[in-house]
């Protein structure tokens, strides 16, 4: 039974009690780009640098011991929360940063094949050549776009995706054909970013695993708002976000399958990600060190435990069940809106709580104007999903998305401001 | 608000002035906005040669949110049977309207060659919109100058 969180929450956060544009009260609607932070994550950051701060995984001082022991803590935390363990968990900047590094071990393979540099073992996975296919969809964020676009023009492997139906779901009647004998990587989004599709894993990955290809989850907007668990959803990779479930900016995950991350060849290179330098060369750490060159992100791991450690008190299903029944509502409270039409699945079924419409006769950039004017926040463009965009003929959408902290008050104050555009631009 | 959609940019947006991609034209742009994927298609015809030539026709297509459309038919009105040079000088002027909120008072923008432009002034109080109202000036520009260059002039 799906229940609305308590209200009580949204004093955990700050930022909600402001008000904007001329004293109007904040209605957040724009979860999806990034969350706001409750209290507990902001106090762990500055807890962290008055208590904790020093150099991680160096240095024999108090200190080092303490600030060290915080990282890794918070990477045993995260880590778990997605059913990973802690030296599967590789800290990035981002989660764009995560998919270029799946990306860069392709072409980083592929580069030193070609040489005969030394490679990891295992890393043969990584080598492509010209022909190898590369599968995403049609819905995907550009972070999990154009990094693989990238990696074809590098090695002469060709891009190809699954197709959306007019229902905005993944069209996966012709999945044999898309993914096949050539196919070495398969990634793809668990959520879609401006659909709110929640994608079927299990098929796409049982056809992968029949041609051995590598299978890439973008979890960027499942993981902050649902159970997940990466060894149930049986894939190699997966790539999210810390700003968006709450966390501080500036951190981002990769979570790997050990053997997988074990034959990566590093990305970025430098201090804190080797095992012995010369000057002729150098050997690398194993995961995840080998993966995080230079100093790490240390306060914003800590942070973002801290998030997923609020996040775990209330409750994943609890927190899916509360965003499902927010995203219903407002589902049918924009079908009450005559000229307003849904981009993307129009139903509460396999979908989450980034709701993109059109509005007849409006552009998006007006729609998000009026409603800014009334202290509503919400996302207006592509989303970083233009291909999306134009598979369905629309050059940007207005989205409204939600998180923990939304109420159906708020969904109403979205509806109000809709129809006042429609009226000031006349179109209603 | 009020301020951003003044009576004339909503005017404009309602009935645009000059849309239409015509013949004959010397240069054709394409420019888009990636931060919202507005787009605009512009051709420019000139006749004389240099910064004395005449802006003969400014001809676009383009698709995109209220304040983009109207600044595109603004345009068209402002600049049309200019020189180059004197549309070079009004779109200089619109430039400085649209930085004048971020800027400080570095810039003051020339009301006198602005006209109707003039109306754009709430838009620069606006930083998620100024691209908006740019894009069909900075094709116009890209345009005039591939035009000369090219010397496609007659």
């Amino acid at each position: 039974m799906n229940t609305l969180l308590d209200p009580a929450l949204r004093a955990d956060f700050p930022i909600l009690a402001r008000t904007v544009r001329g004293g109007r009260p904040l209605v957040y609607l724009d979860t999806a780009a990034t969350s706001q932070k409750p209290v507990a994550v902001l106090e762990a950051e500055r807890e962290f640098y008055e208590q904790h701060n020093a150099a991680v995984h160096r240095g024999a001082h108090f200190l080092a011991e303490q600030a060290t022991d915080a990282f890794e803590s918070a990477r045993a935390v995260i880590a778990g929360f997605v059913g990973g363990r802690a030296h599967e968990l590789v800290f990035t900047r981002n989660a764009t940063e995560s998919l270029n590094l799946v990306s860069h071990a392709f072409s980083s393979a592929t580069a030193k094949k070609a040489h005969g540099a030394p490679m990891p073992d295992g890393a043969e996975r990584f080598v492509l050549v010209p022909g190898d296919e590369i599968v995403v969809t049609e819905m995907e964020h550009h972070a999990n776009l154009v990094p693989w676009q990238e990696l074809c023009d590098k090695t002469g492997a060709v891009l190809r995706w699954i197709g959306l139906t007019d229902e905005g779901r993944l069209d996966l009647e012709d999945l044999d054909s898309v993914i096949t004998e050539r196919t070495r990587v398969v990634s793809f989004v668990h959520q879609s970013n401006i659909l709110g599709t929640i994608n079927d894993v299990a098929p796409i990955v049982a056809r992968a695993r029949e041609v051995g290809a590598l299978v890439v989850l973008d979890a960027c907007q499942s993981v902050p708002h649902m159970p997940v668990d990466v060894r149930a959803l049986d894939v190699d990779l997966v790539a999210f976000s810390g700003h968006k479930m709450l966390g501080p900016t500036g951190v981002g995950c990769l979570w790997g399958r050990t053997e997988v991350l074990e034959a990566m060849p590093p990305f970025n290179a430098g201090g804190s990600m080797i095992a012995m330098v010369t000057m002729e060369r150098s050997t690398f750490a194993d995961p995840p060190q080998r993966f995080e060159a230079g100093s790490p992100n240390v306060a914003q791991a800590v942070g973002l435990a801290a998030a997923v450690q609020y996040l775990e008190r209330i409750g994943m299903p609890a927190i899916a069940g509360h965003e499902h029944v927010l995203t219903e509502y407002a589902l049918a409270a924009l079908a009450e809106v005559p000229g307003v039409r849904i981009i993307g699945p129009t139903t509460a079924i396999g979908r989450g709580g980034a709701v993109s419409f059109a509005v007849d006769g409006l552009h998006p950039h007006d729609v998000g104007q009026v409603l800014d004017d009334e202290g509503v926040a919400v996302r207006v463009g592509h989303h970083c999903a233009w291909p999306t965009c134009r598979r369905y003929g629309v050059p940007a959408t207005t989205r409204a998305s939600f998180g923990i902290y939304n109420q159906p008050f708020e969904i109403d104050a979205l509806v109000v401001g809709i129809r006042r555009a429609q009226q000031f631009f006349g179109v209603a | 608000m009020d301020s951003l959609y003044q009576e004339i940019i909503l005017d404009h947006y309602r009935n645009p002035v000059g849309r239409g991609l015509r013949e004959p034209f010397e240069a054709q742009v394409h420019h888009v906005n990636p931060t919202c994927g507005d787009e605009i298609t512009l051709r420019v015809h000139l006749e004389g040669q240099g910064e004395s030539a005449r802006v003969a026709d400014i001809s676009y297509d383009n698709q995109g949110c209220s304040i983009s459309q109207a600044s595109a038919s603004v345009m068209y009105e402002l600049l049309l049977g200019r020189t180059v040079a004197e549309a070079m000088a009004t779109h200089e002027a619109f430039i400085a309207l649209m930085q004048s909120a971020t800027d400080h008072g570095a810039t003051e923008p020339d009301e006198d060659v602005l006209e109707d432009a003039i109306a754009f002034s709430g838009v620069a109080q606006y930083p998620a919109r100024i691209k908006c109202a740019l894009l069909s000036w900075m094709a116009w520009k890209d345009a005039v100058s591939q035009a000369l260059t090219t010397g496609g002039t007659r």
